[in-house]
């Protein structure tokens, strides 16, 4: 972005999103959205975090996903803070649709459920534990297995013809299951719509777990699967949210707590 | 590198180099965990001395005991009346099993989906690495979870191991057979120790043994103070020194460490600032050196002002009556304290859903961290039970499964981090 004037009443602030998969980074100026990026993690996620970062003038940044502590420790910068993904969302989500109650999260390596209250504050939470079944990790293993560019998985799967059950959702264990479902001639279609069936039913117990308030906002990498969104809207019997851009809410929620933290000042 | 010990393990037939391995690990961890806390109090040198030697200078305490004739009896479930194995002049301690070390072996012989704190007593004996079960004349298992009894029956290749019958329900009917199997116990102690338990050595064995949980609770009243004097961890760390130490040197200790702790209070002075959010845990206990979840809770911008657990509470809430006179009398009264343990192997367990509300209440935190061992079905289930509860009396609650390992601790302070959020 430009040499914008940066006055004390009109700071940039950053909210950084640092996942396992993807970095990304949203700038927001008088509640507006002024700018935002993206880069993969690799296996470098500080030195992505500060190219990011080296191309904004950020007056505050405040980090949050999994990486947010090796930001916070390794950042010089003098107003840099840290936050969940948890809070994030919750702010992200409320930020871009206020009546939002429940908040479904997908991303590479990890699984949310947020419930909110009427408030929009945080009132329980879930998450996967440390395997990454049914997460965007998963998929992605999947549609290498299948052939399938990761992008066009969701469409393939919505060609299936009948439904079929996989029961195995260990990555490895789905593997063989989907190949010898093959072997038997099942068509990689109908394998496909087994493997978002079976993300879609775990993911629905958890957000059962946190109980499921409308409006539902599905966001993370994953929801810009077509075939989970309309795997999860029929089992919840209810029309899933999705934002235009849903990998981005943690770091707008990020961005969105900075401001905050700035007003109070 | 040698030390003054290789000879006394050595006896013991301990698997040396591996030891040693476990020594420093322990070392370690311990530097981490807690030498690098500040504001401590003075009287947890005493503490950090114990656990520094806790395969020394202890093992041979326990060594000379035995050389006069003293037996040793191992334990590894609060329910096992402590009180008749002093009375015998026995040496009782309670075997920790809170390290991940052993667990290839104790899988050899274990289903996976063992929760690790049986994984833990079976690897610690299988690698040859606890000085405390290899000094022992007698394990005594219990049936409270399935997993430990079904574990015992195989433990039982290894060591010596006696079982006592815990009751399941609290009818009238189960404090009989309680009662029968507290009597079966004492004549075994008696006759393992060839000393009779007479009623003078009994009513000896209940004081010195209720003395040590008095001590305990005064510690959790000062505790409670805010600013918080004392961290969860030292705290923790106290109890779970409780169950091996000498029990006299032991109360003795600790009460001078309450009276340094009191003045403390009664300066206003903390360990955290009084505004740090109090949070309290509850479920399964944690063995020495599990020290990790208070470690990522305390780490996190909180501090844990109370433990709902068998190393904690659970362990000392209820004194045994002292004012029985015959040996009957205050058989009886063993009895009925150890029924009011509220372990989840029980059903129903209502009492400890309200002792968890009360406790919450009254230590006015913030929220609840519910600890359960992965595979431990007890406490696992009952999470929801205590959810609820706790829910209806308006207090925030994260479950957390979790083992010894080290593999979960980002994810496990993410939780943590985002459930200070949601109640800060
Ligand atoms: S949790 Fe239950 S089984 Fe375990 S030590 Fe405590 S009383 Fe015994
Ligand atoms: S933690 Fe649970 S499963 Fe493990 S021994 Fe205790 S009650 Fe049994």
């Amino acid at each position: 972005m430009g040499e914008e004037t940066v006055t004390a009443n009109h700071p940039l602030v950053a909210g950084i999103d640092i996942g396992s998969r993807s970095i990304e980074l949203v700038l927001l100026q008088d509640g507006q959205v002024v700018h935002w990026d993206l880069l993969p993690t690799t296996f470098d996620p500080l030195g992505q975090c500060r190219s990011l970062l080296d191309r904004v003038r950020a007056a505050r940044i405040v980090a949050t996903g999994y990486g947010r502590k090796l930001l916070l420790e390794n950042l010089d910068h003098p107003e840099i803070t840290a936050i969940t993904e948890i809070l994030a969302y919750a702010l992200g989500a409320r930020h871009l649709f206020p009546g939002v109650r429940t908040i479904l999260d997908i991303g590479g390596q990890d699984t949310k459920a947020i419930a909110l209250n009427m408030d929009g504050k945080v009132a329980k939470f879930e998450m996967n534990d440390r395997c990454a079944a049914g997460t965007g990790k998963f998929l992605e293993f999947m549609a290498v297995a299948l052939q399938v560019p990761l992008e066009k998985f969701g469409d393939f799967a919505l060609q299936a013809d009948r439904r079929i059950q996989i029961n195995s959702m260990c990555t490895v264990f789905a593997e063989s299951e989907a190949t010898s479902l093959m072997a038997r001639g099942e068509s990689p279609a109908n394998i496909a719509m087994g493997l978002h069936l079976a993300i879609v039913s775990r993911t629905v117990a958890m957000l059962r777990r946190v109980g499921v308030t409308p409006s539902v906002l599905f966001a993370g990498g994953v929801a810009h699967n077509p075939c989970i969104k309309s795997l999860l809207e029929e089992s919840l019997g209810a029309s899933v949210l999705v934002p235009v851009q849903p990998d981005l809410v943690g770091a707008l929620g990020a961005a969105i707590y900075g401001q905050k933290l700035v007003a109070h000042e | 590198m040698p030390t003054p010990y290789d000879e006394m393990w050595e006896k013991l037939n301990l698997d040396l180099t591996a030891h040693e391995g476990l020594l420093q690990v322990l070392g370690k961890f311990y530097g981490d965990i807690y030498l690098t806390q500040e504001g401590r109090l003075k009287g947890m040198e005493y503490l950090d001395f114990v656990l520094s030697e806790v395969h020394g200078l202890r093992i041979k305490e326990i060594q000379e005991a035995k050389a006069q004739g003293r037996k040793v009896i191992g334990t590894f479930c609060v329910f096992v009346p402590e009180e008749l194995v002093l009375a015998a002049d026995a040496v009782c301690v309670g075997l920790c099993a809170g390290a991940e070390i052993g667990k290839e072996s104790a899988e050899k012989i274990l289903p996976r989906n063992t929760c690790a704190l049986i994984k833990s007593f079976v690897g610690f004996k299988l690698s040859r690495l606890c000085p405390y079960i290899e000094s022992c004349d007698l394990v005594v298992g219990e049936t409270t979870c399935d997993g430990k009894k079904k574990a015992y029956e195989i433990f039982e290749e290894y060591a010596p191991v006696y079982v006592m019958e815990i009751p399941q329900m609290k009818q009238a009917c189960d404090r009989d057979l309680w009662k029968a199997e507290v009597r079966r116990f004492k004549e075994r102690i008696e006759a393992i120790a060839g000393k009779e338990i007479t009623a003078a050595k009994l009513r000896e064995a209940i004081k010195l043994v209720n003395r040590r949980r008095q001590v305990l609770q005064r510690l959790n009243q000062l505790r409670a103070a805010v600013p918080t004097p004392i961290s969860g961890r030292d705290v923790l760390l106290i109890n779970q020194i409780s169950f091996y130490d000498d029990p006299v040197r032991f109360t003795a200790k600790i009460g001078e460490l309450c009276d340094e702790l009191e003045k403390r209070v009664k300066a206003g002075e903390g360990v955290v600032p009084p505004e740090t959010p109090r949070l309290m845990l509850s479920g399964c206990p944690m063995a020495v050196p599990n020290w990790k979840l208070p470690f990522i809770v305390e780490s996190s911008g909180a501090v844990i002002v109370g433990e709902e657990s068998c190393i904690g509470t659970r362990n000392i809430r209820d004194l045994v009556d002292e004012s029985g006179d015959t040996l009957e009398e205050m058989l009886d009264a063993l009895v009925d304290r150890y029924m009011r343990i509220d372990c989840a192997c029980f059903t129903p367990n209502q009492e400890r859903l309200q002792n968890i509300v009360a406790m919450a209440k009254d230590l006015e935190v913030k929220g609840v961290i519910h600890f359960a061992l992965n595979f431990c079905q007890p406490y696992a289930i009952e999470a929801f039970k205590v959810g609820r509860a706790l829910e209806a009396a308006g207090i925030p609650m994260l479950s957390i499964e979790t083992d010894y390992s080290m593999e979960d601790v980002e994810q496990l302070k993410t939780r943590v981090e985002a459930f200070l959020e949601m109640v800060g």
